[in-house]
């Protein structure tokens, strides 16, 4: 096994001193926007800005502190862009606020919750590298998660906690807390999937014919596709949630694909797609007034339901053209929601493609590293859940910030790390800690058994343990 | 797996250029167009809070930009509202008008010949300033212009006098006066109150009397007796008479083809002989039977070829401040109508710039002058970027003709109708216009066009009075034209 170590290159280094240094960059993102909000709009450096930057650096250390105890073979890179998008996002919503006191019918007071959902955040991103020791152990949970993820999608439609907030049935309100049971359930889909696939991934990469150079599955192993699809319609359908349903639906493609290693599925599922799409938009109105103002969004600018929200956020982005208006210096509070789905906006608006192209390919890291950690990791279940957790991070990156800048047709999801709101900052910061706990377990060495060896000598009656690691 | 995992990486690739090829093309690409976008509020609002360039008369500001501490950073102020407003404009959060629009670019600062002080703002980080627009208004002219006006008569049923006043420089074409009533005061409407500007412009665009209206340059009217002297002039240039022949009289004069009362055409009670009267009295007199068959003898082609060289027909001569009303006179008329023409009624139509290059015409030697109102455009700095040269119309008539009309005019104020223009000391050269409306209830509209000092013009002006509280009778003769004219020649040549 050691040989074999050695054969196949080399040995991971911990790179633990890398992520220190690249998380005093991000927390200099984090803190020299909030700096540059204040000087910005009010025109003086914050006068808190000690005490934020405290702050937001304790967080960021502990969080380092311990990846460096418990999971110290790490990414490196994950913790710094991670904690980076945050601490950009407070800055935006920050800024937001500040033009939103102004406004009775705005929300107030965004900056605090957000942090102190972040700290929330960085929490569980805590206990779940602490208590998860080995991301295996997850496979126990197969089935318990995936009836949880159903329990948690339906429960927006049980009566009494349901809520629906802006035309989508997605949250739950209990006491004074509302929310998004979607943002949890897709982590825990994401190890329902996993743990499912390794378990049935030959009888669904075997089975089957051929048919046109495709190797197509057989009818019977079509059922769990054929479910996911039907809960994905049914959220669509009930929910009114076009994003969440795009995207648990193309995360389940995705990683059966993984699993069996066949394109046919693809080619299934993505039939499936297109005909659930169409009959959609031919019966659901919601649907086709997402298209319509994705085709033209200047026809419906000031109907209702309308495209002003989209072509107000089109016009920041186009306002704020390669360099942006600095921030302070445009007008992102006339988009609605600028602090949660369009967020994406008011960074186009005040720091231009610049800045949105440096967020895209922060996102384009995550993912990046996730399936490198997917890659090089030993274990079946490991390699489809870190793919499972990029290609769900991907897609909604791709879902939501495709949407605000008209690329697609605009569905509501919340952009990862940037957006205000609790389930969502939470869900990353787990999705965040699966990660790292995926690529420790990767890049971690080979436990070297040719000690055994050594210590014959020393007690040669010994009973001889075999060891019977799996090979990799 | 990791055949489909590499599989799936070049797919999340794709993605995220596909994002990024997106964005670039959405912010760099289209955004030019989404900024010009009527609905993009944030285009607006950048270019409402800047500190706009000040509009000038004799270097004193008219419109300017001033520190304001509410929600924009400048407010637009008038100084001198109601006097100056209809050359101005306004400047709202909703539109412009007047120089505000024209001169849009510069005032705002985007106009190319900023370039430089565009560079240095850059360069420094400053928020540029708009360029200055100094106008060709001559202060006293518009003081007088104003004053004058106001001092008309109120028409007792809407309570508004509708007048307007305005005066050339016949040498350079340079707009030394416009002025125009009823006004508004474009403070109100540049408030950043927005409740009170939309109420305030919805009140303004109600009312029948059309304030916003700049009647100087938007409205034509019927010229009436005025047009007599482009009808003068066509006739002197046809080679068939001077300023001492006799020309056609009468009391009545019956159109050809035309019988009764409608085709006839009489001359009020004023003299102008039987059969043949010397020009110079048909035009102190103001004979319509004269003019009406010198039309008819030139033919309407004359008429409206020597009508198109003063700028008939054109839609387009005032590049400084618009829209500009197209002066008409009717296409190819039959004889009657060149008859009826030839008195400034039928379907001809002129506005009071119009009518102020006639005059400015002829006292130019006949050489029309292009009539502008921006002088110069000038940087933050006051210094001068971009000068007007004054730039040629059209010779309408000849140097000879253009004596003989003044000839015309200076015996019409000294001995006719045009008498209460006459300034002691100077001698003017003038004629007054009655024009039938052609509309039951509506009175006549009252002209009076002139220019002095005779031999020397320095200034040519046009009255239109549209409605106010005068009698019938009393329109007539040029009673309140003639002293509103005289006070802006007196103004400019004091």
């Amino acid at each position: 096994m050691a040989q074999a170590g050695f054969v196949m290159g080399f040995v991971h280094r911990r790179r633990r001193g890398a992520e220190l240094f690249l998380l005093v960059l991000a927390l200099a993102v984090g803190i020299g926007a909030y700096a540059a909000v204040g000087v910005g709009v009010e025109g003086e450096v914050p006068p808190d800005i000690v005490g934020y930057g405290a702050g937001l650096t304790a967080l960021a250390i502990a969080a380092h502190v311990v990846v460096r105890i418990v999971a110290p073979y790490a990414d490196p890179v994950l913790l710094p862009v991670v904690t980076a998008l945050n601490g950009l996002g407070l800055a935006v919503i920050h800024r937001l606020d500040l033009v939103y006191a102004d406004n009775p019918l705005k929300p107030h007071g965004l900056p605090h919750k957000q942090l102190t959902w972040m700290t929330l955040g960085v929490v569980l991103f805590v206990v779940t590298l602490v208590l998860l020791r080995d991301h295996r152990v997850l496979t126990r949970f197969t089935y318990t998660s995936g009836l949880a993820a159903i329990v948690l999608l339906l429960l927006p439609l049980v009566p009494g906690i349901g809520d629906t907030i802006n035309g989508a049935k997605i949250w739950i309100s209990v006491g004074p807390f509302s929310f998004q049971p979607g943002e949890v359930a897709k982590v825990l889909l994401v190890v329902a999937f996993a743990g499912y696939l390794v378990l049935h991934r030959d009888a669904l990469a075997l089975a089957g014919r051929r048919v046109a150079g495709l190797d197509l599955p057989r009818g019977r192993d079509l059922g769990p596709i054929l479910v996911m699809w039907l809960v994905s319609l049914g959220i669509l359908v009930f929910q009114r949630d076009l994003g969440s349903s795009l995207l648990f639906f193309g995360l389940f493609l995705v990683m059966l694909y993984v699993a069996t290693e066949r394109p046919g599925w693809l080619v299934v599922g993505g039939l499936l797609f297109l005909g659930g799409a169409a009959v959609s938009y031919q019966f659901l109105t919601h649907v086709q007034n997402r298209v319509n103002i994705w085709l033209d969004p200047m026809k419906y600018f000031d109907q209702t339901p309308g495209s002003g929200q989209l072509v107000e956020s089109l016009f920041g982005m186009a306002w704020g053209g390669l360099i942006g208006r600095g921030f302070g210096g445009g007008s992102p509070e006339r988009v609605p929601f600028a602090e949660s789905d369009f967020i994406i906006g008011a960074i186009g608006e005040e720091l231009g493609l610049t800045g949105v192209i440096a967020v895209i390919l922060c996102y384009g890291l995550i993912v990046e590293r996730a399936l490198r950690a997917a890659l090089i990791c030993r274990d079946g279940f490991g390699k489809l859940m870190a793919t499972g957790l990029a290609a769900v991070f991907a897609l909604q990156v791709f879902v939501v910030i495709g949407g605000v800048t008209r690329l697609i047709p605009l569905t509501g999801l919340t952009t990862p790390f940037l957006s205000y709101g609790g389930s969502s900052l939470i869900a990353n910061w787990v999705i965040a800690a699966l990660l790292l706990r995926i690529s420790d377990q990767a890049r971690r060495p080979v436990p070297d058994l040719s000690s055994s060896e050594d210590d014959d000598h020393a007690d040669e009656q010994a009973t001889q343990i075999v060891k019977l690691g799996s090979a990799p | 797996m990791n055949k489909p995992i590499r599989t799936i990486s070049i797919f999340c690739l794709l993605l995220f250029v596909a994002l990024m090829i997106n964005a670039t093309w959405l912010q760099y690409w289209k955004a030019d167009s989404y900024d010009k976008d009527g609905r993009n509020r944030r285009v607006i609002e950048a270019a409402y809070s800047r500190e706009r360039g000040a509009i000038l008369v004799a270097g004193k500001p008219v419109a300017e930009s001033e520190p304001s501490d509410d929600q924009y950073d400048f407010l637009r102020t008038y100084p001198e509202p109601f006097k100056y407003s209809h050359v101005t404009g306004y400047f709202s959060f909703y539109d412009q008008t007047g120089i505000e629009r024209s001169q849009n670019d510069v005032l705002s600062g985007d106009d190319d010949v900023l370039f430089v002080n565009k560079l240095v703002d850059l360069l420094s980080n400053k928020s540029g300033k708009g360029g200055n627009v100094q106008l060709t208004l001559d202060r006293d002219a518009q003081d007088a212009a104003y004053a004058a006006l106001g001092e008309l008569p109120v028409d007792p049923e809407s309570g508004v006098v509708q007048a307007s006043v305005v005066a050339i420089e016949p040498s350079t074409g340079r707009i030394l006066a416009m002025a125009s009533l009823p006004t508004f005061d474009p403070n109100k409407l540049a408030s950043h109150d927005f409740n009170s500007v939309k109420t305030d412009y919805d009140r303004l665009q109600a009312d029948p009397n059309e304030p916003l209206l700049n009647r100087a340059i938007q409205t034509t009217l019927p010229p009436g007796s005025t047009f007599k002297l482009v009808t003068a002039a066509a006739a002197i240039e046809s080679g068939k008479y001077d300023a001492d022949s006799e020309v056609p009289g009468g009391t009545t004069y019956q159109l050809p083809q035309t019988s009764g009362s409608s085709g006839e055409i009489d001359n009020e009670g004023r003299s102008c002989g039987t059969d043949k009267i010397p020009f110079s009295q048909a035009m102190e007199n103001s004979c319509n039977t004269t003019f009406a068959q010198l039309g008819v003898e030139l033919g309407g082609g004359a008429l409206q070829d020597m009508a198109e060289k003063f700028g008939f027909n054109d839609d387009h001569y005032l590049d400084d401040i618009g829209p500009q009303a197209t002066s008409k006179f009717p296409q190819d008329p039959t004889d009657p109508e060149a008859g009826q023409s030839a008195i400034g009624q039928f379907e001809v139509r002129a506005s009071p710039l119009q009518m102020a290059m006639v005059a400015a015409g002829i006292a130019n030697q006949g050489m029309v002058m292009k009539p502008y109102i921006v002088d110069s455009i000038q940087s933050p700095e006051l210094e001068t970027l971009r000068q007007t040269e004054p730039e040629e119309y059209n010779q309408a008539i000849s140097a000879e003709t253009a004596d003989q009309v003044t000839q015309l005019m200076v015996d019409t104020v000294n001995n006719g109708t045009a008498s209460p223009g006459a300034i002691a000391g100077i001698q003017v050269a003038g004629k007054t216009g009655t024009a039938q409306s052609g509309l039951p209830d509506v009175p006549p509209y009252a002209w009076f066009v002139s220019f002095a000092p005779a031999q020397d013009p320095e200034v040519a002006v046009a009255v239109v009075i549209q409605k106010a509280g005068i009698e019938r009778g009393e329109i007539a003769g040029g009673t309140y034209g003639g002293p509103i004219a005289k006070a802006v020649m007196e103004a400019v040549i004091k």
